[in-house]
């Protein structure tokens, strides 16, 4: 246990140096990262000042190891527009994101547990085809095409929910429902051919054979050895929603990292944006990590791997 | 991962008799034949602006005129005409991301897969390292720092969607390695790059082409978000997800103006997907994760 532990941990230091390099190069991938700051306006003279101003005529390595020793102390520099600390900006907003994640999560799993169940006890009926034509739209289906539709559709005609912007739980509900929609395919495929496998399997038999209730063996024996790979999915699709979150947050005009993301990329604000890039890597990371670990924890067959 | 590797015998007829692949390959079918025809098949020119006609609901909707069968956008444009042309940009971003990537995950999962080892681990550590950037941000942080084109997309999106083959080729590679007619080539004399590409790549297409069903579905989808925040696509080029951005700001008044590009863009995704479905079943495996 001791050992896998240390092999994962380890895995994920070095994905989180490589995440951290990415990040740096990502903002050089222009050349000159001066010229893009002032914009196509500029002469050489305010280029040079730029250049000067943020450290930019440095080698490219001490400027590498600069900022990989500031940002693994959380100092991700200055916003070139805000006039904020990055950690500050993206400190305020990550909890809109996170808070929409966690919504879009819950409803997923809320319709497709019971979906993905009621599919693999009905294999082969109507009924599991209908719920695999549900995952079929749902895959195909355009997340900002569907919170437009929704905003026009809940929002203008019926007037149920406030049409965009950041405030109450109110305005979680439909930017919550597009994010759903998109995990919901792969959690409900999952949770349904996991069943399947432990229904078929020798210890439901036995469960069956001692005449337990089929409530019973549905849920103690069927569902809890499906749910351990939709648990490690589930914390990867958070990861996702939260790496996807730029879309769905200026559709909807939320104000998290994802919006803070899409404004500083339309305004050359370097830092914000790789340090956006570089935080939502980290949490998938983390959420990968915490999967394989109650991975190992769920099912001890894992802890050898 | 279930399954055998290889599809079983009368595989190719249970798929023929598939409703979804026949629907599926309908809908991928005409869009397709639709895109290359674009030229000839367009009633106007996708970029004629005609101001006097804005917004002209389609013609089997109330105020609709039988000149522009789907209406006109905000500019006076022949939606049918963009859509037209859209779905060329749309087939054509879907195809060249799929061989990019591809060509990269195959190779990678391949190696790995095949070498097992120290190569593996790297194979792995590239795939995990791969899956935590967040796609969407760095195509669009990519396409602000180097201004967005058409090529700039493909280039992207090819380059950060190999992971599912990388992965695919990795597992299905692993299985096929030790079989018995494997060992046969090498016992034979068959050099490593004949092995490969003779015993190991033929019989692990199939499970490829899936992934690449499923990816050349991502990669329509994000090529429209990525148009549709500006930063994919470049006006005035009709990308279905631009068509989108365009009438956003009408749709509370004409909702059909989003409904006609979103729709076709739900129904070539559906398309692609319900193709790779099938492909699935023939399989017998799950590769939907």
């Amino acid at each position: 246990m001791v050992k896998f532990l240390l092999r994962r941990l380890t895995v994920a230091v070095l994905v989180a140096l490589t995440v951290l390099t990415l990040s740096f190069l990502l903002t050089r991938l222009s050349g000159d990262l001066a010229i893009s700051i002032a914009g196509p306006s500029a002469t050489a003279q305010d280029v040079e000042i730029i250049r000067q101003a943020y450290g930019l005529n440095r080698p490219v390595y001490v400027q590498y190891l600069d900022w990989l020793f500031r940002a693994v102390q959380g100092d991700f520099g200055d916003s070139y527009f805000f006039r904020d600390r990055v950690s500050n900006l993206i400190g305020a907003r990550l909890p809109i994101t996170m808070t929409l994640g966690l919504v879009g999560l819950g409803l997923a799993l809320i319709v497709a547990l019971p979906l993905g169940i009621i599919a693999a006890v009905r294999e082969n009926t109507w009924l599991d085809r209908t719920v695999m034509m549900v995952a079929l739209v749902g895959q195909a289906m355009p997340s900002f095409w569907l919170g437009l539709i929704l905003m026009v559709w809940l929002g203008l005609n019926l007037g149920l929910l406030p049409i965009s912007g950041t405030g109450g739980p109110e305005y979680y509900v439909m930017p919550g429902i597009v994010l759903a929609f998109s995990a919901i395919p792969s959690l409900m495929r999952l949770t349904r051919s996991g069943m399947i496998e432990a229904l078929s399997s020798d210890y439901i038999r036995t469960a069956r054979a001692k005449g337990l209730s089929r409530l019973s063996i549905l849920v103690k024996h069927g569902f809890r050895n499906a749910a351990i790979p939709v648990v490690s999915i589930a914390a990867v699709q958070l990861g996702f929603m939260l790496g996807g979150s730029i879309v769905i947050e200026t559709v909807f005009a939320m104000h998290g990292v994802g919006y803070l993301a899409w404004e500083s990329i339309s305004k050359n604000d370097y830092p914000v944006v790789q340090a956006v890039v570089l935080v939502l890597a980290l949490i998938y990371i983390a959420l990968t990590l915490l999967a394989d670990l109650l991975n190992a924890v769920l099912d001890p067959r894992l802890r050898t791997a | 991962m279930s399954g055998a590797v290889l599809p079983g015998q009368g595989a190719w007829r249970r798929l023929l008799r598939n409703a979804g692949f026949a629907l599926g390959a309908l809908i991928v079918g005409i869009v397709l034949v639709v895109a290359i025809l674009a030229p000839w098949i367009t009633p106007y020119d996708p970029f004629a602006v005609n101001l006097e006609a804005r917004l002209v609901p389609p013609s089997f909707m109330e105020g609709g005129t039988a000149a522009n069968f789907l209406g006109t956008d905000q500019l006076g444009r022949d939606y049918l005409s963009r859509l037209i042309y859209g779905a060329r940009i749309s087939m054509i971003i879907g195809i060249a991301t799929v061989i990019t990537s591809g060509l990269i995950g195959t190779t990678i999962g391949i190696l790995g897969g095949f070498y097992g080892g120290r190569v593996d681990d790297v194979v792995m550590f590239l795939i995990t390292a791969r899956l935590s950037i967040p796609v969407v941000l760095v195509a669009l942080a990519v396409a602000g720092l180097l201004g967005s084109s058409f090529l700039l997309v493909i280039l992207v999106l090819g380059l950060l969607l190999w992971d599912r083959f990388a992965v695919v080729a990795r597992s299905t590679t692993m299985q096929l390695r030790t079989l018995d007619y494997v060992s046969a080539a090498w016992c034979a004399g068959s050099s490593q790059m004949s092995v490969l590409m003779r015993e190991i790549l033929p019989n692990i297409a199939t499970h490829l082409a899936v992934v690449a069903t499923l990816e050349m579905a991502l990669a329509i989808l994000l090529e429209a978000a990525l148009s549709f925040l500006g930063l994919g696509v470049p006006a005035p080029l009709p990308s279905w997800g631009l068509m989108i951005a365009e009438a956003k700001e009408y749709m509370f008044f004409t909702p059909w103006v989003i409904l006609v590009p979103g729709i076709a863009l739900f129904v070539l995704v559906l398309g692609v997907n319900l193709l790779g479905d099938a492909l699935r079943d023939m399989l017998g495996t799950d590769l939907s994760r």
